[in-house]
């Protein structure tokens, strides 16, 4: 027991969590959860998706109630059962989906919820005061009077933050904070995090990524199913112990690929633009080519146009501008290719967004395992299901792709992430296309279901697939591309070889720098 | 010139007489959408609160007790669609279109029960109706020119719930754009997540916004029966709760652009109704139905985004599920 008495001269902990428990039904998501956190401190929470991370914050929050344990703030036992009592006890949270209105300003979305007076007139005085304050104490600068939606996220992150500051946070939760930041604003947060653990702020960081945690963070929980496997101190670990910790083996960490030589031209795009319904030019004078047997990456903060080119080049959106060749088939305006067509001819698509396009959560695995090549030989004659087929097929891919469990029955909607992507892949690499068009394949999927899919996309590309890979997660793009372009602000902003690919160099063309114009440090 | 004018007072007079209770339902509206609550049960909230308004007036012969039976029922029939679709997350046109059926079929049914005249109740007199009121001098200013009939026949000799009008428009504004409860009635129906993470509870602040609406629709429904007319009549309110979601989507969800569209949507009424049967030169009768379609035709074109895009409320229609 790590008790003081009161007239030590150590302080209490800002948080202790004593065998915290909670269940949602059979699933045991945090079991005798232990944790000391000091003061002032930054103490990082590493785990795979699903491991409890968030369940434990949210406990911490005041989203769940544990169903057994307790929690002492400064030492003193309290029950958080509701959001607002975590903020009158100094604890506040920056989530990772912002929680803020994009059409109110600045100041209105730090007041809201604690405005302090019935009139908003009083309060925005006295916000517009502490706002002020803030922004000296911790270098926290913004325009009060900006609307949110035109913020940058890095700046939207920055509300955030004021907006627990402004609470009176002195424990500040950040989940998954960056993940939509360039490698850039991730690199300011983590100064901002720095300053504010100088200031006595204690910073809990939940994150999936090794790297955060090495950059920024004083010690370090790993958590695997629902536990607390170890308590690190950061200056004493490394990214492979932590690795292993958290998948309980040991992790590779660039996916095994060999150099090999391309073959020919299979998907050439030429000066492709594409403008939105409200009118912006989303992609601008896009031209590439994928060649056969290559995996050309595209990197990019995410919003930058590469979602609208994944759209394009597997016919879901309208091609406007520009013009794409695939072997003998040549698509402008004036010839549009709607996604069927584009599938007999070998392009498959794996998508971003696996539960809204890759899936339908409400069918079973085994009709997800047909979408898109339902009228094809392998579910049935043109006009009826081969139910039993169907279901066979879907069995012999669940367990060719490890996907648990391996039940054909069951809903999508009912397997975990790295499952449901699990039978994505599966189905679009059972078609075995010419080109393969893959965007987020590991977007909120675990460690051992990365490095299987990764593995499944190198098999591939030597097999002779030209794959175009699009990616957020730069460490997935280095790991993987043979060739790396990449896009900003609907341009395409740089290429980069396998070999020449610098990670700062591509963080910085990310953010729309040009690194040959600036001088080197 | 003289006649001309004061034709033309009269057809503005009736449309504020004729606006009036789509003002009140289409504020009830945007209270309730601001606040991420679709309410298309205004229709129905008219209609019961035009009915408990009139039987309680004739029941206990006074006007203003009927005025609170009236907010009561509308109240009671917004908690209603409010239970179904914010404490229950159920689909919010299905239980605003219950909430319809509902008072369409019960206060027939009443009325036939406590007053057997088909559905009716009885003709109201004097003291169970809000009566014009006649301003001071308005007898003696009238015989000036121009500014005598204006004041006469249009600013004075209404009843009580047009004038509250007045001073509830500018509280409405007010009480939705500088006040913390209207910050977090914005903010509801914008991102009810924001509102969560913040520690203030969606389901709490969405209520409040359906019993003002429901204190609203009250005023409009008893103005209905009490004020325009002189007792109910079976579907009395004759797709005004609708007229009124129309006026307050063509007002882009702001007070005074919606009470606008109210005061353009009675005119538009009221015009139809002067214009019966007038000859009108090179055209032949004037086309009143027409003239009656126009407030559904413009909200038609609006929403087809001609006169720039009248962006909903995000959170408009979804109830609220605490994620994680």
């Amino acid at each position: 027991m790590n008790m003081v008495d009161a007239g030590g001269d150590k302080q209490p902990p800002a948080i202790e969590l004593r065998r915290i428990n909670k269940r949602f039904g059979r699933v045991h998501a945090n079991r005798d959860i232990d944790l000391v956190v000091e003061r002032g401190s930054v103490t990082g929470i590493i785990g795979e998706n699903g491991a409890g991370k968030s369940t434990l914050v949210s406990i911490l929050y005041g989203f769940y109630t544990a169903d057994s344990g307790e929690i002492l703030i400064d030492g003193a036992p309290v029950r958080i059962d509701k959001t607002s009592v975590a903020i009158d006890h100094g604890i506040g949270m920056v989530h990772q989906h912002f929680m803020l209105v994009p059409t109110f300003t600045v100041l209105e979305n730090i007041m809201m919820g604690a405005e302090g007076s019935g009139l908003l007139a009083p309060a925005e005085m006295a916000a517009r005061a502490r706002l002020t304050d803030l922004a000296e104490t911790y270098g926290l600068e913004i325009d009060p009077d900006a609307l949110v939606g035109d913020l940058p996220v890095g700046l939207q992150q920055r509300v955030e933050i004021l907006k627990a500051l402004y609470r009176g946070a002195r424990i500040l939760i950040l989940d998954e904070p960056t993940g939509v930041l360039t490698p850039q604003e991730a690199d300011r947060l983590f100064d901002v995090v720095r300053v504010l653990s100088g200031n006595g702020v204690t910073v809990l960081l939940i994150t999936h990524k090794l790297r955060e945690i090495m950059a920024a963070t004083d010690q370090v929980a790993v958590m695997r199913h629902g536990e607390v496997v170890r308590s690190l101190k950061t200056a004493k670990t490394d990214r492979e112990e932590l690795a292993r910790l958290m998948v309980g083996r040991d992790v590779l960490f660039s996916a095994e690929t060999t150099e090999r030589q391309p073959g020919a031209s299979v998907l050439s795009v030429r000066d492709l633009g594409y403008q939105d319904e409200a009118g912006a030019m989303r992609l601008k004078d896009i031209s590439f080519d994928v060649r056969a047997g290559e995996i050309l990456g595209i990197a990019g903060v995410s919003g930058n146009g590469q979602s609208e080119l994944l759209d394009i080049l597997s016919g879901i959106a309208p091609l406007q501008i520009g013009e794409i060749t695939f072997g003998e088939d040549v698509f402008t305006a004036g010839r549009q290719a709607d996604p069927s067509f584009l599938r007999q001819l070998g392009i498959a698509h794996i998508p971003e967004d696996r539960q809204q396009r890759g899936l339908v959560l409400n069918f079973s695995a085994a009709e997800c395992a047909i979408l898109g090549y339902q009228d094809g030989p392998n579910a049935g004659d043109r006009i009826f299901l081969d139910q039993a087929r169907i279901r066979d097929r879907c069995q012999k891919m669940m367990v060719d792709f490890d996907v648990r469990p391996p039940s054909p029955e069951l809903r999508a909607g009912g397997f975990s992430g790295g499952n449901q992507q699990k039978i994505v892949v599966a189905r679009e690499l059972a078609a075995s296309p010419k080109v393969l068009l893959v965007g987020q394949p590991t977007r909120g999927v675990d460690i051992g279901a990365i490095e299987f899919i990764h593995s499944q996309l190198i098999a591939m590309r030597d097999a002779g697939c030209a794959i175009l890979l699009v990616s957020v997660e730069l460490d997935e793009i280095l790991a993987l591309s043979d060739r790396i372009l990449v896009m900003n602000d609907g341009q395409i902003v740089g290429e980069a070889g396998r070999d020449e690919a610098d990670p700062n160099r591509i963080g910085l063309m990310m953010a729309g720098i040009d690194p040959g114009s600036e001088a080197r440090p | 010139m003289i006649e001309f004018l004061h034709q033309f007072l009269l057809t503005i007079d009736a449309s504020v007489r004729l606006a009036t209770p789509l003002i009140f339902c289409a504020m009830a509206g945007l209270f309730a959408e601001r606040s991420g609550v679709i309410d298309i049960s205004l229709e129905g909230k008219l209609l019961g609160a035009a009915f408990a308004a009139a039987a309680v007036s004739s029941l206990t012969g006074s006007v203003y007790v009927g005025l609170l039976a009236a907010m009561f029922v509308s109240v009671l029939m917004a908690l209603i669609h409010g239970f179904a679709c914010i404490t229950h997350r159920g689909n919010q046109i299905v239980s605003g279109l219950a909430v319809n059926i509902l008072a369409s079929g019960v206060t027939v049914t009443v009325a036939i029960a406590l007053f057997r005249q088909g559905g009716q109740t009885p003709l109201l007199g004097p003291g169970e109706r809000f009566g014009p009121i006649t301003l001071p001098f308005a007898e003696s200013l009238s015989v000036v020119p121009v500014l005598g009939p204006f004041y006469a026949d249009l600013i004075s000799g209404h009843n009580l719930l047009i004038y509250l009008l007045i001073p509830l428009l500018p509280f409405l504004g007010w009480l939705l754009y500088r006040t913390r409860f209207g910050l977090r009635l914005r903010a509801t129906g914008e991102v009810p997540a924001a509102v969560d993470a913040a520690g203030v509870s969606v389901a709490w602040v969405r209520y409040r916004a359906l019993i003002i609406a429901g204190i609203l629709c009250g005023l409009a429904g008893a103005y209905l029966s009490t004020a325009h007319g002189a007792g109910f009549v079976r579907e009395m309110s004759a797709g005004k709760g609708y007229i009124a979601l129309a006026a307050m989507i063509f007002g882009k969800w702001r007070p005074w652009p919606a009470m606008g569209a109210c005061m353009l949507f009675g005119f538009f009424e009221a015009a139809s109704a002067r214009l019966q049967g007038v000859e009108i030169p090179l055209i032949g009768p004037a086309p009143v139905d027409i003239i009656l379609l126009l407030p559904y035709i413009l909200t038609v074109i609006l929403l087809a985004g001609f006169f720039g895009r009248a962006i909903p409320p995000k959170a408009i229609g979804e109830p609220y599920i605490k994620e994680r």
